[in-house]
């Protein structure tokens, strides 16, 4: 089908979510409260606000990952030749295999990877 | 080989081609046509899929608690998850007052369509594909780690503490799982030198890599359904929707249709990751071939390739259910323990074992 197909799954995508959340909205029962508007938190009144200031350790394993992330990147192309190319592409991988994983000790020797 | 389902689908969509360009004159209409035609059988093989999942899903985790599970509504139960889907459909849905009110209803429908986008290299059966791209593996591998966008999104835009929490411990899950899944892929592409999903189903044709591949294959086929169940954000790796510490994670807030296309999206991904296995492990639509039994794998042709896809599939999707009642919930510090200090490790080692395999030909 080629890359219209691409065009349709986005189009039948949004039309089948959106479609589902309108008729949703369409036939529903509504009523009005004051109360269905706040926050779940189990029936406690929200102290605060809800956009609170989260662990830093999110954004340390974002970082590490985007390292590993942009590796893997460059290993599809090579993955695909490799056969062809052979001992030589062997050999690369495993030198650039190792400075990443010297990267990935350097981050575990220095707590990056322990949670706090 | 009986190949007559496969006949059939190629048949049909030629014949209705043709019908199609006999009667409307118009080529942009004719391809719009198609176009409409193939979108809404998608859905109506999306949506069942969806209502099956689900059925099996109680029924499995019935019959790993020794219980029934849903029996009433329908013949066995089987229209119980229907009847649940039209109470969805009848619920109001709420928006909280403080919400990022244009995000929050965004959220559902990004989740909804990232999981359908990857829908499109899967082979369900030969020449059966929505889109044979030559990049197919890349391409899911892209696709699958968007839909962390649909959840962040969720989880911030609801104004609450415990979607926020949710959502942060599923960014995090969700990229440290991606790099296992994406190098226990890239293994088999190392054996294939494609990435083209046809390509690497016509090389198990010959044996699936599962056999061929030795243990190093069965190794990164461990990983992947490990890293891929964490991806998926099913238990025992659902953190991000743990119930009895964050209610219901980054959908606390969302209900009605919105909450069910969370459900919708997380069912087709279950159906995605288990496709991807079958087809990248498990020889996708080929069927089981024994050396030169020439009766046993003729008996074994006579079954059509759609459904041996299918019955792989199932078989994975099986084991990633029964997963969820079989081992406890991990802690977040666990669950990036196991991926960092484990499963990234051994996987990078198993991809070089595996390159010196494909390289000095030690595969059968």
């Amino acid at each position: 089908m080629g890359s219209a197909a691409l065009i349709l799954l986005i189009i039948v995508g949004i039309a089948f979510a959106g479609g589902g959340i309108l008729v949703s909205k369409a036939i529903a029962k509504t009523s009005k409260n004051k109360a269905k508007g706040e926050p779940y938190e189990c029936g406690v009144p929200t102290t605060g606000t809800s956009w609170i200031q989260f662990n830093v350790g999110y954004y340390l394993f974002a970082l590490i990952f985007l390292i590993f992330d942009v590796e893997l990147v460059f290993m599809y192309p090579w993955a695909v030749v490799v056969k062809s190319i052979g001992v030589v592409a062997l050999v690369e991988i495993i030198i650039f295999m190792f400075i990443l994983f010297m990267g990935l000790l350097y981050a575990w020797k220095k707590g990056a990877l322990k949670w706090m | 080989m009986s190949l007559f389902l496969e006949i059939s689908f190629s048949a049909m969509a030629n014949g209705l081609h043709n019908w199609l360009a006999g009667s409307i004159s118009n080529a942009t209409l004719v391809s719009v046509t198609e176009m409409a035609i193939a979108g809404v059988s998608l859905l109506l093989f999306l949506v069942p899929l969806c209502f099956f999942l689900g059925y099996m899903e109680r029924k499995v985790a019935a019959f790993m608690q020794i219980r029934l599970g849903p029996n009433r509504v329908g013949p066995k139960g089987t229209l119980q998850i229907v009847a649940d889907t039209v109470k969805l459909l009848f619920k109001e849905g709420l928006t909280p007052n403080a919400s990022d009110k244009f995000l929050f209803n965004l959220a559902p429908i990004i989740v909804v369509v990232t999981s359908m986008l990857a829908m499109a290299p899967i082979a369900f059966a030969k020449n059966f594909q929505i889109w044979d791209i030559n990049i197919g593996v890349l391409y899911v591998s892209a696709i699958s780690s968007l839909a962390v966008i649909g959840i962040l999104m969720a989880g911030w835009s609801s104004y609450n503490k415990y979607s926020l929490l949710g959502a942060m411990r599923s960014g995090a899950q969700i990229v440290s799982y991606e790099l296992s899944v994406g190098l226990s892929l890239i293994s088999i592409v190392i054996l294939t030198g494609s990435l083209r999903m046809s390509d690497i189903v016509a090389s198990q044709a010959d044996g699936w890599w599962i056999i061929k591949g030795h243990i190093p294959v069965i190794i990164s086929f461990v990983i992947f359904l490990i890293a891929s169940t964490a991806e998926i954000n099913r238990a025992p790796f659902d953190l991000a929707e743990a119930e009895q510490e964050l209610t219901a994670g980054f959908h606390t807030e969302y209900s009605g249709m919105k909450f069910a296309m969370f459900l919708l999206a997380e069912y087709i991904n279950l159906f995605i990751v288990s496709a991807i296995a079958a087809t990248l492990f498990l020889g996708g639509w080929m069927p089981f071939h024994l050396g030169n039994w020439s009766f046993f794998n003729n008996v074994m042709d006579y079954i059509p390739g759609s459904l041996w896809f299918m019955g792989k599939t199932f078989l994975i999707i099986f084991i990633i259910m029964q997963f969820r009642w079989t081992f406890p919930r991990l802690r977040v510090d666990q669950l990036l323990t196991l991926e960092w200090k484990y499963l990234l490790p051994i996987s990078m080692v198993n991809v070089i074992i595996v390159t010196m395999m494909a390289i000095f030909g030690w595969h059968l």
